[in-house]
C-alpha cells in the first residue's frame, strides 16, 4: 500500500517527494536512533523530583552506572545476536559458569592472576558451542540457548560441587569495586562502567565499520540473500553466539570481582531476560536487521535508572516487579510500531 | 452493445497534495476482457484499491456498477458490489484446504461445528466448472502457483463476483499454466463476467484484450479497440514517447572462437535437474528458455554452487573448477542474479549503499576487514550514475524503491564483482516498460564488453529480442538449442515446441 501510494506520488512530483522522501527517511532514522534517549533523560529528571532531589549525586550516579554495567555488557552481547534474528537465553548460565571457572582458577597457585582471560574464554567456548549447533545443525536459536540455560546452568553448580566460592585475595578486584580517577577529588569512574563503555565502543567499531558488521546485519536482513550473495552466514552465527558468551564470560568475571565470590545456582538468573529488555528498548528489531547498539546502551541505562529510582521512591519490591514487566511488554509494543514504519512491510 | 457493468466517471485519488489519480473515466461491459496497461506508479494499483473499497476516492467522480451509484466504505465493500481482486501475490493460507480458504471468514458452521461437508460439497462443481484437477479438501500448500491461481478464482465465483480484476496474473505461472488460465478467462468472458486484465506483458495483451486502457502518471492516456491493438502504439501511450528499439542487441557474437566462457557438463541434482548442459561464450547472450518447473532456475543454482550437484561438472575458459557455494561462483568470476529479489536478493532494510557493495566488502577493505567507506560510497555513486537508479540518495533504504529500480541496484551488486560470466534469472521481472529496456541495453553493453550473459526467461520476445542462441529445457533436461542466423531471427513458436515437448509430436 505505502509502495503504490509512494510510486504515484513520484510520478507526479518528483521533487516534492524526493524532498519529502529525504526528510520522512531522516525524521525515521533520527526516531530510530535517539530512539528513548528521551525516555532515560524523563525517567532521570522525574526521578530525581520524586526522590527529593537524590536521584543527581555523585554517589547515586555511581551506583545506577555500576548496577548498569554488568548488564550493559551482557545486552551488547545480545545485540549481536539479535541483529541476525536470533537470541541467547543462555547469558545468564554462561555468566554463572564462567564466573565460577575464573573464581576456581583464582584460588589455584601461579596461575591465579589467569583466573580473568579464564572466566572470559569459558564464556567464548560456550557461546562457540550454541553457535555451532545454530550455524551447522541448523537447529533453532530459541531452542538451543532454552537447552543451554538449563544445561550450563547445571555446569556452573557442577563446578563448585554446588556451593559458593570465595576468595577475597582474588587478583584485579580492582574492576569490580574501585574506580577510575580522572579528575582526582572530583570525578572517578567505577571500573566496571569503563569496562562496559569500552565493549560498547568496541561493538560499536565491528558493527559499523567493519565487513564483519555488515554481514551481520545482511543476515538479519535476509538469510537467503546473505547465502546467495556470497557471505557465510554459518560464521556470522557462529561469531555472533561467540561473541555473546565471551561477553557473558566477561560479565561473570565482572560480578566475580565484584562479590569475591560466585554461586552457581544464583549468580546470574534471569539476567537475559534483562539483557533482551535492554537490546529491543535500544530499538534492536526481534526480527533482526535493524538496530544499533547506543540504543542498547541507553536501554540498559533505563532498566538501571529505572531499578534505582522505584527504591529511591520507595516503590515496594513487588511492584518494581510489576512495572518492569510492562516496561518489558511496552518495549515489544513498541519494536512492532517501529517496525511498520519501515522498508519491509 | 449492451449495458456497462461498471462505470468510473471522474475518479481521482490524492495522498495529500499529491495526485494518484486525475479524474479516470473507464467503462467496462460485461463478457469483455479489458487489459488495463501502465508503468509501474502509473495509477494501476489505486484504481484497484478504489475498486476494492481499500481506498475511498476523493469526492466529485462517481462509480455505477450495473447503472446503480456506489460507494464503498471499507476494504470488503467492493467485493460485496461483485468485484473480485486476484492479487499479484496471492492470498491463500496455505496450510488450510482449498474450501477452507473459499470460505474463509465465512464459514458455515452447524451447532458450532464446521460443516466441512456442506462447504467442500459447495466448492466442488465450482472447481469442476473451471477444470481443476483437484479435490475442495486439497491443501493449498500442495498446489502449484497455476492451481492456486484456479482457487482464486473459484473463490470470485463462489462469491457471485460479475466484475473479475486480475493483477498480472501470470508473473508465476509457466507458459503451459499460462495457456490454460488464457481460455480459463475467454470462457468466463463466454459466461458474461468482465475480466479487468492487468499485465506489463504485450503478448498477453494482443492474446486476451478486447480493450486496452493505458494510464500513464495517473491519468487515462487513451483505450483502444481491438483492431488498435499495436504494441508500438501501447508503449508510445505507456511512456508517452516513442520508443524506437525496445529490445537492444548491438553485440556481435559471430567474433567468437576459443573455450566457451562458462561450460556446464551433464549437470544433475537427483530432483528437477536430469542433466544440464550448456555453454556460454564470452561476449555472447544466451537465453534459457523453458516453462516454469523445468528446471532452468535450479540449473543456475546448481552451477553457482547454491545447492548441491550429484552429476556433472562446471568449466570456466575450458577448466574445470569446483564451487560449492555462492561465494565461491564469485571468487570464480560467476554473478548470479535471483528471480525473487525481494525474497534472494536484496535487503530491503539496508541502504543502497551497502546493498550495492556487499559483495565486495571484504576485497576492498583494509586491514583484513574495516570497511573503506569512501570506497563504497564512490562505488555506489558510480552506479547510480551508470544504471541511471532513480533514488534520491545511495543512503535511502532498497525496500522504498519501485521495482526497476531494485532490480538495477541488485544487478550493480554483481557487476561490482566485475564477473566473467552473468547468469540472469529473469531480469525484468516485475519492472516497468522504461526499466526493462534500460535493462536490456545494460545487457548488450556488458556483452559488447565480453561478459558470457546467461539469461534465463519465460518472456519469449525478450529472449528472442536480445540472445543470439536459445537454449532450451523441459523436465530437467535439455530439450534443444536454436541459433540465430544473420537471415533467421529466433523463432517463438520453435521455442515453445521444443519447451512443451511438441515438436516430438509432429515428428
Amino acid at each position: 500500500m505505502p509502495d503504490d501510494g509512494a510510486s504515484a506520488k513520484a510520478a507526479a512530483a518528483p521533487g516534492l517527494v524526493a524532498a519529502q522522501e529525504t526528510r520522512r527517511q531522516r525524521t525515521r532514522l533520527l526516531i530510530r536512533s535517539a530512539g528513548m534517549l528521551p525516555v532515560l533523560v524523563l525517567l532521570c529528571i522525574g526521578f530525581h523530583l520524586l526522590s527529593d532531589g537524590r536521584f543527581f549525586t555523585a554517589q547515586n550516579l555511581g551506583i545506577v552506572v555500576q548496577q548498569a554495567a554488568v548488564n550493559t555488557v551482557l545486552a551488547a552481547g545480545m545485540t549481536f545476536v539479535i541483529l541476525t534474528g536470533g537470541i541467547d537465553l543462555s547469558v545468564g548460565s554462561i555468566l554463572a559458569a564462567s564466573a565460577m571457572a575464573g573464581l576456581i582458577i583464582s584460588k589455584l597457585p601461579d596461575v591465579g592472576a589467569l583466573w580473568l582471560p579464564a572466566a572470559v574464554l569459558t564464556g567464548a567456548i560456550f557461546g562457540i558451542l550454541n553457535g555451532g549447533l545454530i550455524a551447522l545443525l541448523r537447529l533453532p536459536p530459541f531452542i538451543v540457548t532454552l537447552g543451554s540455560l538449563t544445561a550450563v546452568r547445571g555446569v556452573a553448580r557442577l563446578l563448585g560441587a554446588d556451593t559458593t566460592v570465595f576468595n577475597s585475595e582474588i587478583p584485579y578486584a580492582f574492576i569490580g569495586n574501585g574506580s577510575l580517577t580522572l579528575v582526582p577529588g572530583v570525578l572517578s569512574i567505577p571500573w566496571l562502567w569503563v569496562i562496559a563503555l569500552l565493549v560498547i565502543l568496541v561493538s560499536w567499531l565491528v558493527l559499523r565499520r567493519t565487513v564483519l558488521g555488515v554481514h551481520i546485519y545482511a543476515v538479519g536482513g535476509n538469510e537467503s540473500a546473505a547465502r546467495l550473495a556470497g557471505i557465510k552466514v554459518w560464521a556470522v552465527l557462529i561469531f555472533v553466539y561467540g561473541v555473546s558468551g565471551l561477553l557473558a564470560g566477561l560479565g561473570g568475571a565482572m560480578q566475580a570481582a565484584r562479590l569475591y565470590a560466585a554461586n552457581g545456582l544464583q549468580l546470574g538468573q534471569s539476567y537475559e531476560l534483562d539483557a533482551i529488555t535492554a537490546v529491543i528498548l535500544g530499538g534492536t528489531s526481534f526480527v533482526g536487521g535493524i538496530g544499533s547498539i547506543w540504543g542498547t546502551l541507553v536501554g540498559a541505562l533505563i532498566i538501571a535508572v529505572l531499578s534505582n529510582g522505584l527504591i529511591l521512591t520507595g516503590v515496594s519490591d513487588v511492584w518494581q516487579y510489576v512495572i518492569k514487566g510492562l516496561v518489558i511488554i511496552g518495549a515489544v509494543a513498541l519494536d512492532r510500531y517501529r517496525l511498520q514504519g519501515s522498508a519491509r512491510t | 452493445m449492451n449495458d456497462p457493468i461498471l462505470e468510473m466517471r471522474r475518479v481521482s485519488k490524492s495522498f495529500f497534495s499529491i495526485k494518484a489519480l486525475r479524474g479516470v473515466d473507464l467503462t467496462v461491459y460485461p463478457g469483455e476482457i479489458h487489459a488495463l496497461m501502465g508503468e509501474n506508479g502509473a495509477g494501476k494499483s489505486t484504481l484497484m484499491k478504489i475498486l476494492s473499497g481499500a481506498y475511498r476516492p476523493d469526492p466529485g467522480g462517481e462509480i455505477r456498477i450495473g447503472g446503480k451509484p456506489v460507494s464503498f466504505n471499507g476494504p470488503h465493500a467492493g467485493r460485496a458490489a461483485g468485484i473480485s481482486i486476484i492479487y499479484q501475490e496471492l492470498s491463500l493460507a496455505p496450510n488450510l484446504s482449498v474450501a477452507q480458504n473459499i470460505y474463509l471468514g465465512r464459514e458455515v458452521s452447524r451447532f458450532g461445528m464446521l460443516a466441512r461437508e456442506v462447504m467442500e460439497a459447495a466448492i466442488g462443481p465450482i472447481l469442476e466448472r473451471l477444470g481443476a484437477d483437484f479435490a475442495p479438501s486439497t491443501l493449498v500448500a500442495g498446489l502449484s502457483m497455476g492451481q492456486r491461481q484456479l482457487v482464486e478464482i473459484a473463490r470470485a465465483l463462489h462469491a457471485r463476483s460479475k466484475i473479475l480484476i486480475m493483477d498480472e496474473p501470470t508473473t508465476a505461472l509457466s507458459a503451459g499454466e499460462s495457456e490454460r488460465l488464457f481460455g480459463l478467462i475467454r470462457r468466463l468472458r463466454a459466461e458474461g463476467l468482465a475480466i479487468i486484465y492487468i499485465s506489463h506483458r504485450m503478448d498477453e495483451v494482443y492474446a486476451l484484450g478486447d480493450r486496452v486502457t493505458v494510464l500513464r502518471d495517473g491519468t487515462l492516456v487513451g483505450s483502444l479497440d481491438k483492431p488498435e491493438i499495436r504494441a508500438d502504439t501501447i508503449v508510445r501511450l505507456m511512456v508517452g514517447r516513442d520508443v524506437s528499439s525496445f529490445y537492444k542487441k548491438e553485440h556481435d557474437p559471430r567474433a567468437l572462437h576459443g573455450p566457451p566462457m562458462l561450460a556446464a557438463v551433464n549437470i544433475a541434482d537427483g530432483r528437477r535437474v536430469k542433466g544440464g548442459s550448456l555453454t556460454v561464450h564470452a561476449g555472447e547472450v544466451v537465453g534459457l528458455a523453458g516453462l516454469v518447473g523445468a528446471g532452468r532456475t535450479e540449473l543456475a543454482h546448481l552451477i553457482i554452487g547454491a545447492a548441491a550437484k550429484i552429476a556433472g561438472h562446471v568449466e570456466i575458459e575450458g577448466r574445470t573448477v569446483d564451487i560449492r557455494n555462492p561465494g565461491e561462483a564469485l571468487e570464480a568470476g560467476i554473478a548470479y542474479l535471483t528471480e525473487d529479489r525481494k525474497a534472494l536478493g536484496l535487503f530491503l532494510d539496508m541502504s543502497c549503499l551497502d546493498n550495492i557493495n556487499l559483495a565486495v566488502l571484504g576485497r576492498d577493505a583494509r586491514l583484513g576487514g574495516i570497511l573503506d567507506r569512501d570506497k563504497a560510497r564512490d562505488r555506489a555513486s558510480k552506479a547510480f550514475a551508470a544504471l541511471a537508479i532513480r533514488a534520491t540518495d545511495i543512503r535511502v533504504a532498497a525496500g522504498g524503491l519501485s521495482g526497476g529500480n531494485q532490480q538495477k541496484v541488485l544487478l550493480s551488486r554483481l557487476l561490482a564483482t566485475t564477473p566473467k560470466i552473468l547468469i540472469l534469472d529473469e531480469p525484468t521481472r516485475g519492472v516497468d516498460v522504461g526499466a526493462k529496456s534500460e535493462i536490456y541495453s545494460i545487457i548488450d553493453n556488458l556483452a559488447k564488453s565480453g561478459t558470457a550473459v546467461l539469461v534465463i526467461s519465460s518472456d519469449l520476445p525478450e529472449i528472442i529480442g536480445i540472445c543470439d542462441r536459445v537454449i532450451v529445457m523441459r523436465a530437467g533436461l535439455l530439450a534443444g538449442e536454436i541459433k540465430r542466423t544473420a537471415t533467421t531471427p529466433l523463432d517463438q513458436e520453435q521455442i515453445m515446441a521444443l519447451a512443451t515437448g511438441m515438436e516430438q509430436l509432429d515428428a
